[in-house]
C-alpha cells in the first residue's frame, strides 16, 4: 500500500511488530506464572468460526504453559532473527517483502501454537506452510530455488493431509475438534480407532517436523535466505510437529501403537540425518541434516509419552537457541565469504572473525551436549528417557540417542574446525599472491554489529539456558500443567552410567573429527569417499526414492489423465459439436429454393408416412 | 362399378397431378397438376360420400373446391408478379428461399 515509500522504515516496523509480541507474551507469562499450577490452563473464547446446526467449531485461544513456552521461544528467537535480517538483507531490494513474510511466519506460527482446537491449529499449520514457501524460494529468480520452495510445499501437504484425516476421524467420532473435548472424551476411542488418528496426525507432524519419511525437503529449504533457514529450523515450522505430538497427548496415550512409531521414526530420523550432516560440505545444508537429526531426538522422546514430553519441549527450546545462533553464526561466515557455502573453501577464520568464531563455538558446545551448555541438560534427559521402558525398546532407542550423541559430535567439530581452524583455503584479496593461485580470493571480515548482537544474545542463551530451566526441575514443573505429573521411572542403566557413557562418546566424536578436519590438511574438493559418504551426500537417496516411487508415478498419472480429458471428454465434446455441424452441411442442401424438390419432399414424406401407418396397421 | 374403381381413378389421378408438379418447369403447368390432385381427391370424397350415403363427403369437396379457388387467385398473381419482375415462369429459375 505504500510502495516503496516504506522500503525505508518496513524492515524496522516488522522488527518492532516481532518484538512487541515478545513483549505481550512476557506479560502474560508473568502472570501465568503467578497462579497456581492448577489454573495455568486457559482458554479464551473468540468467537463461534464455524456454526453448522449441531455442529460448531470455534475460534478460541489456549494460554497454558505449553503455548506460552512456543509464543516465547517463537517471538524471542523470531525478534532477534529480525534483527538479524537487517543487516543481513540490507543489500537486497525486495527486503520490504522479506520483512513481510518473516512476520507472516511469525503471526502464523502464533495462531498455530495458540490455537484451542484442531481446526484452528491448522490455519497456522497451513499459514507456516504457505509463509515457508515464500520465504524458501524468496529468491526464486533461481529455478532451482522455486523448485525447493515447490518441493517443501508439496511435501508438507503429504504430511497436511495426514493432519485433515486425524481432524475428519476425530469429527466422525468424537464430534469435536477442540483440545478440550478431545481430552476429555480420547480415553473412549477404539484402540484401532486411536492408532488410526495417531497416525495421521503423526504423518502431519511429520510432513512439518521434516521427519523420514518426509524430511527430502527440509536440506533443500536451505536455498532461502540464511535467517529464514534460523526460524525455519529453530522457532517455527519443524518445532510444529514435536508440538503436535505432545499436544495431541490424549490421542496418542489411547494409541501405545501410533507411540511406538513416533518413537521409531525418531529415533530412525535422529541417525539418518546426522548420516546426512556427516557427509555435506554445504554449511547449511550440513546444520539442515543436523536440524533434522536433533527434531529425531524430540519426536523420540515424545513418542515416549507423558515421560519424554517435557523434555522433548526442553530440547526444542535450547535447541531454538543455539540451532538459530548456529545458523546465524553460518549467514555470518557466508555474509564474510561473499555467499560461499562451502565449507571446503573456508579455514582459518578465527582470527578474523573472533565474535562469530566465539558465538559459533559456545552453540556448537550446546549442541553437541557438552556440560555446562544448554544442549547437555535437555539432550542428556532424553537419552536417559530413552533408556526408561522394557524389552527391547529402552536398548534400541537409548542405543540409537547414544549413536547420534556420538555422531552429532563428530559432525558439528567437523563443521566447527573445517570452518575456523586448520589453513585457510582461500587468499585475501589484500595480500592477493598472484593470479594463478587456484584458492578463491576473499576478504572476509566481521559482521557489522546488527548482525553480531543477535547471535551473542543467542550464544548467551546456548551458554546458560539449560542451566537455567532445569534449576529445581523449572521447566518439567512449569510444564506439568500440560504434559501431566509423571514420576521418574527408572532407565535400565544407572544414570551416572549414561552420562559417562554419552560424554566418552562425544569426546571420541570431538577428537576424530579434531583428527581428520583440525590437525590434517583438508582438500579443497571433497575426495570420492567410501559409498557410506556418497550415499550420505545425496540424502540417502531420499530424492530418487521419492522420485521413483511418488513423482514419477504421479506424473504418469496426470499425463495419461491428461491424454484421457483430451481424448475421451473433450473429444466427445468436440465430436458432438462436429457432427452438429456435418450434418447441418448435409441438410442444408434440402434447402435449395426449388419448388419442385420441395414439393418431391413432401411428397416422399407422405409416401414414407402412408407406408408406415399401412405396416403398423399390419 | 365398385369403390375401387373410383379410388383406383382417383389414384391415377393424384399421380398424374403430382408427376407434372414435379416434373414440369412451367409454373402454370404446375398449377394445372395441383387442380388435377385436388380433383382427384374430390373424386374419392363424393366417392365414398355415395357409398356411406351421407353428405359428408359432398361437403368436403365444396370446400376443397371453394379453398382450391382462392390458392388459385393467389397462385396466379403470385405466378404474373414473378414474371413481370423476372420474365420467366419457370419454377426453378427463383430459387432465392435456398437456405
Amino acid at each position: 500500500m505504500l510502495g516503496r515509500r516504506s522500503d525505508a522504515w518496513g524492515h524496522l516496523l516488522a522488527t518492532l511488530a516481532s518484538a512487541a509480541a515478545f513483549v505481550v507474551g512476557l506479560l502474560v507469562v508473568l502472570e501465568v506464572v503467578g497462579q497456581s499450577p492448577e489454573a495455568r490452563v486457559n482458554d479464551v473464547h473468540l468467537f463461534s468460526w464455524i456454526p453448522a446446526g449441531e455442529l460448531s467449531i470455534d475460534a478460541g485461544l489456549r494460554v497454558d504453559p505449553l503455548s506460552l513456552t512456543f509464543v516465547m521461544l517463537i517471538t524471542f528467537v523470531g525478534t532477534l532473527i529480525h534483527v538479524y535480517s537487517i543487516g543481513y538483507m540490507s543489500h537486497d531490494v525486495a527486503r520490504r517483502r522479506f520483512f513481510a513474510y518473516l512476520n507472516l511466519f511469525v503471526a502464523a506460527m502464533l495462531v498455530l501454537v495458540l490455537a484451542d482446537s484442531y481446526a484452528l491449529l491448522f490455519v497456522g499449520w497451513e499459514g507456516v506452510g504457505l509463509a515457508s514457501y515464500l520465504l524458501i524460494g524468496f529468491w526464486n529468480q533461481r529455478t532451482e530455488y522455486a523448485v525447493a520452495a515447490k518441493k517443501a510445499f508439496v511435501m508438507n501437504r503429504v504430511g497436511d493431509m495426514g493432519l485433515l484425516v486425524a481432524m475428519g476421524l476425530l469429527f466422525a467420532n468424537l464430534g469435536t475438534v477442540s483440545f478440550s473435548g478431545v481430552d476429555a472424551a480420547a480415553g473412549s476411542l477404539s484402540t484401532p480407532m486411536a492408532t488410526a488418528i495417531g497416525l495421521a496426525l503423526l504423518l502431519g507432524a511429520c510432513g512439518k517436523s521434516a521427519q523420514f519419511p518426509l524430511q527430502a525437503w527440509l536440506g533443500d529449504a536451505m536455498a532461502g535466505p540464511t535467517p529464514v533457514s534460523a526460524l525455519i529450523h529453530a522457532a517455527t515450522m519443524v518445532t510444529a510437529g514435536v508440538y503436535l505430538i505432545v499436544r495431541a497427548d490424549a490421542v496418542f496415550s489411547a494409541a501405545p501403537t501410533a507411540q511406538l512409531v513416533a518413537a521409531c521414526i525418531g529415533a530412525f530420523t535422529l541417525l539418518l540425518g546426522a548420516a546426512i550432516a556427516c557427509a555435506k560440505d554445504d554449511i547449511k545444508k550440513s546444520l539442515a541434516g543436523s536440524t533434522m537429526s536433533q527434531i529425531g531426538y524430540m519426536v523420540l522422546a515424545a513418542g515416549l509419552g507423558p515421560i519424554g514430553y517435557a523434555y522433548a519441549i526442553f530440547h526444542l527450546v535450547t535447541h531454538g537457541f543455539f540451532k538459530a545462533g548456529l545458523f546465524l553464526g553460518a549467514g555470518s561466515v557466508m555474509h564474510a565469504n561473499g555467499d560461499a557455502t562451502d565449507m571446503r573453501t573456508y579455514g582459518g577464520l578465527r582470527k578474523v572473525m573472533v565474535v562469530t568464531w566465539v558465538t559459533f563455538a559456545a552453540c556448537w558446545l550446546a549442541i553437541i551436549g557438552v556440560p555446562p551448555f544448554a544442549g547437555f541438560y535437555s539432550k542428556d534427559k532424553i537419552i536417559e528417557t530413552a533408556f526408561v521402558g522394557e524389552g527391547w525398546q529402552p536398548w534400541v532407542f537409548g542405543g540409537a540417542a547414544l549413536v547420534g550423541a556420538a555422531v552429532t559430535a563428530f559432525y558439528m567439530s567437523r563443521m566447527f574446525f573445517m570452518t575456523f581452524h586448520g589453513k585457510a583455503r582461500w587468499v585475501d584479496d589484500a595480500a592477493s599472491l598472484g593470479a594463478d593461485d587456484p584458492r578463491p580470493h576473499r576478504h572476509p571480515h566481521e559482521s557489522p554489529l546488527v548482525m553480531t548482537l543477535p547471535v551473542v544474545v543467542l550464544a548467551l542463551g546456548a551458554v546458560a539456558l539449560g542451566f537455567l530451566l532445569s534449576l529445581g526441575d523449572g521447566i518439567t514443573g512449569w510444564l506439568e500443567p500440560v504434559t501431566g505429573h509423571v514420576d521418574h521411572p527408572e532407565p535400565v542403566l544407572p544414570i551416572p552410567v549414561i552420562i559417562a557413557t554419552t560424554l566418552v562418546l562425544v569426546a571420541v566424536g570431538v577428537a576424530l573429527a579434531w583428527r581428520q578436519y583440525g590437525m590434517n590438511a583438508v582438500p579443497t574438493t571433497a575426495p570420492a569417499g567410501s559409498v557410506l559418504t556418497r550415499a550420505a551426500r545425496r540424502d540417502l537417496f531420499a530424492d530418487d526414492v521419492n522420485e521413483a516411487l511418488v513423482m514419477r508415478p504421479g506424473q504418469h498419472l496426470t499425463r495419461t489423465l491428461t491424454y484421457a480429458d483430451t481424448a475421451v471428454v473433450d473429444g466427445a465434446v468436440t465430436g458432438a459439436a462436429a457432427g452438429t455441424v456435418a450434418s447441418g452441411r448435409v441438410l442444408r442442401r434440402l434447402q435449395n429454393g426449388y419448388v419442385r424438390s420441395y414439393a418431391a419432399t413432401i411428397l416422399a414424406g407422405v409416401v414414407v408416412a402412408g407406408a408406415v401407418l399401412h405396416l403398423v396397421r399390419l | 362399378m365398385s369403390l375401387v374403381h373410383y379410388l383406383v381413378l382417383s389414384g391415377v389421378l393424384f399421380s398424374i397431378g403430382a408427376i407434372t408438379v414435379l416434373v414440369r418447369r412451367n409454373a402454370i403447368l404446375a398449377f394445372m397438376g395441383v387442380e388435377l390432385m385436388l380433383n382427384s381427391c374430390n373424386l374419392a370424397l363424393v366417392a365414398f360420400s355415395r357409398i356411406h350415403g351421407t353428405l359428408t363427403g359432398q361437403v368436403m369437396a365444396f370446400y376443397v373446391m371453394v379453398v382450391a379457388a382462392a390458392e388459385v387467385v393467389v397462385g396466379l398473381a403470385i405466378i404474373v408478379s414473378i414474371y413481370r419482375a423476372r420474365r420467366t415462369v419457370s419454377v426453378d429459375e427463383p430459387s432465392l428461399l435456398k437456405g
